[in-house]
């Protein structure tokens, strides 16, 4: 990471903070380095920010979220900020001839790194998460190894609701749950309505 | 003894107090820690259980004192610029808190800009450049026509008049109350120059131990007045918690501009504001659906409860400030 990176990380942690206390709360797991798919609800492009920022720096180093292609490389900041300060990997959300849109995830898991996933594949606007995407279950499947944790993001769309430039100061959390593991022979809308209640699920602990 | 409190310069003064008041603090936490050794050792029967609660709660109690003195501390050695910074922190964190905990719309976006960056910055300004007429009706005249104006262009009738009420509550108590506690620090005194940080000693002094003395003096009272919104308040408690703050205030009149028996009466205001405040914001506490800021904030936004500590100060500031400055004429 270069120097203005690191500037830039530490200011976003600190303006995070003083306007969220993006808050951890690790209940049934707790936080830990080893490889994990963290997946949780989206509603605001701040979610993005917000988990990573409720990481401890060990596991914010070592933990990639997931970005889509054609919003955060719209422009150079956000392609810079993307790439340089949270180390993002990119998706595409309309798949694109043959080509499996869940390559480059699959690149970032087999070299050891940890994932930030919002299985909603795009923002809600209802109090509940809409239903997940399969791309939850194809990893699942494909790296039985992988830890999977659930987490709520809590409030994070009265920080800056969509189409406002100025954030207010609200407080936030991330709630991590206990892991999911996929049934041996589990079919794969039984796993993803499983995942997406264990996500809602969060919401009132 | 109080010819050699007489020939001290101002700041010797102020830095015996704080001397005085570390100590204090030092023997209180040894203690402390002390008992907790004591509560290991023994059974884990139901009876120690519930002194063990209660001995966090007290330790509660005692990190917040710390905290507050050495806030009160770092102010005044850094000067008044500095502590109205700092008060307006503060501000910022209980209004956080506030708004957390109550729901706002899509609609109330502007409202919440406003409030936050324009409307504290602007107050606390106000309190620095000691434009003491705009200042005290500055949130209660104009932000009180804005806010429901930014909120009404907002285009969401849903719920109006509550959704601006919470703000406007949210504003005076967290901003305007808060921002009257630095205020203490500039009036002017014949004769006190250089010592307003013992009106601001006094005014937090006298309602802290006011609600000490309610909250200790609650134990064992049965039938609260008002169960439905707070179990530990008393009409005896609340009288001896004011007869404690309105003695500590008498006792301290030394280090303030004013008369033993001004001092009773300006410390029991403060008093009678502080502790009815403080049951106001335990009834808004109430209607959330939750006990206590804090406690809610670790379930659910990660809120440090600060504001729970400091409620009552944001009602006792702005009416000891006017009392204090009308009967002074100042």
């Amino acid at each position: 990471m270069n120097l203005r990176a690191t500037f830039m990380s530490v200011f976003l942690l600190g303006l995070v903070r003083l306007l969220t206390g993006a808050q951890a709360r690790w209940h049934g797991c707790p936080p830990k380095a080893e490889q994990r798919i963290y997946f949780a609800n989206h509603q605001s492009h701040a979610d993005l920010v917000l988990i990573w920022a409720a990481l401890p720096q060990e596991l914010r180093s070592i933990t990639r979220p997931i970005a889509a292609k054609d919003y955060w490389t719209a422009s150079n900041f956000k392609r810079w900020i993307t790439t340089e300060v949270f180390n993002a990997v990119y998706v595409e959300r309309e798949r694109k001839g043959d080509e499996d849109p869940l390559a480059p995830l699959a690149q970032a898991l087999e070299s050891g790194d940890s994932l930030i996933l919002f299985p909603e594949g795009t923002r809600g606007h209802e109090e509940d998460p809409q239903p997940f995407k399969s791309g939850l279950y194809n990893l699942a499947q494909r790296f039985p190894g992988v830890v999977l944790v659930p987490a709520w993001i809590h409030n994070v769309q009265r920080v800056i609701p969509k189409g406002e430039v100025v954030p207010v100061p609200v407080l936030c959390s991330v709630t991590f749950g206990e892991p999911l593991v996929l049934g041996a022979e589990e079919p794969r809308a039984d796993f993803l309505k499983r995942a997406r209640e264990a996500v809602m699920a969060l919401r009132d602990v | 003894m109080t010819s050699f409190l007489r020939s001290l310069t101002a700041d010797q003064q102020v830095s015996l107090v704080f001397v005085v008041l570390f100590g204090l603090l030092l023997i209180a936490s040894g203690v402390g820690v002390l008992l907790s050794l004591r509560e290991r050792r023994s059974g884990d029967d139901d009876a120690s259980g519930e002194r063990a609660l209660r001995l966090q709660d007290n330790q509660a109690l005692l990190r917040s004192s710390w905290m507050m003195m050495l806030v009160f501390w770092v102010g005044w050695v850094m000067g008044e610029g500095f502590a109205i910074v700092l008060f307006g922190l503060v501000s910022f964190f209980i209004l956080r808190e506030f708004i957390s905990l109550s729901p706002t719309r899509r609609g109330d976006h502007r409202s919440l800009v406003l409030a936050f960056f324009i409307v504290l910055p602007l107050q606390y300004a106000l309190v620095w450049t000691e434009r003491f007429n705009l200042f005290t009706v500055f949130i209660p005249v104009y932000v009180f026509l804005a806010i429901p104006v930014v909120s009404a262009l907002g285009n969401d009738p849903q719920r109006f008049l509550e959704r601006n009420a919470k703000l406007q509550w949210g504003i005076m108590v967290c901003v305007y109350g808060m921002s009257h506690v630095p205020a203490l620090l500039l009036l002017n005194f014949p004769g006190f120059v250089g010592k307003t940080a013992f009106l601001v000693f006094f005014l937090v002094l006298v309602v802290q131990t006011c609600m000490l003395v309610q909250h200790l003096a609650a134990r064992g009272l049965h039938r609260p007045v008002a169960p439905a919104i707070s179990d530990s308040f008393h009409w005896r408690s609340w009288a001896l918690g004011l007869a404690a703050g309105g003695l500590l205030g008498a006792v301290l009149s030394g280090f303030t501009p004013f008369k033993p028996l001004p001092a009773l009466a300006m410390a029991l205001v403060a008093c009678v504001a502080g502790s009815f405040g403080h049951l106001v914001m335990k009834a808004i506490k109430r209607d959330r659906g939750v006990t206590h800021w804090g406690f809610a904030g670790r379930s659910v936004t990660g809120a440090s409860g600060l504001l729970d500590r400091v409620d009552a100060l944001c009602f006792a500031a702005p009416v000891f400030f006017h009392s204090v400055r009308w009967t002074f004429d100042l």
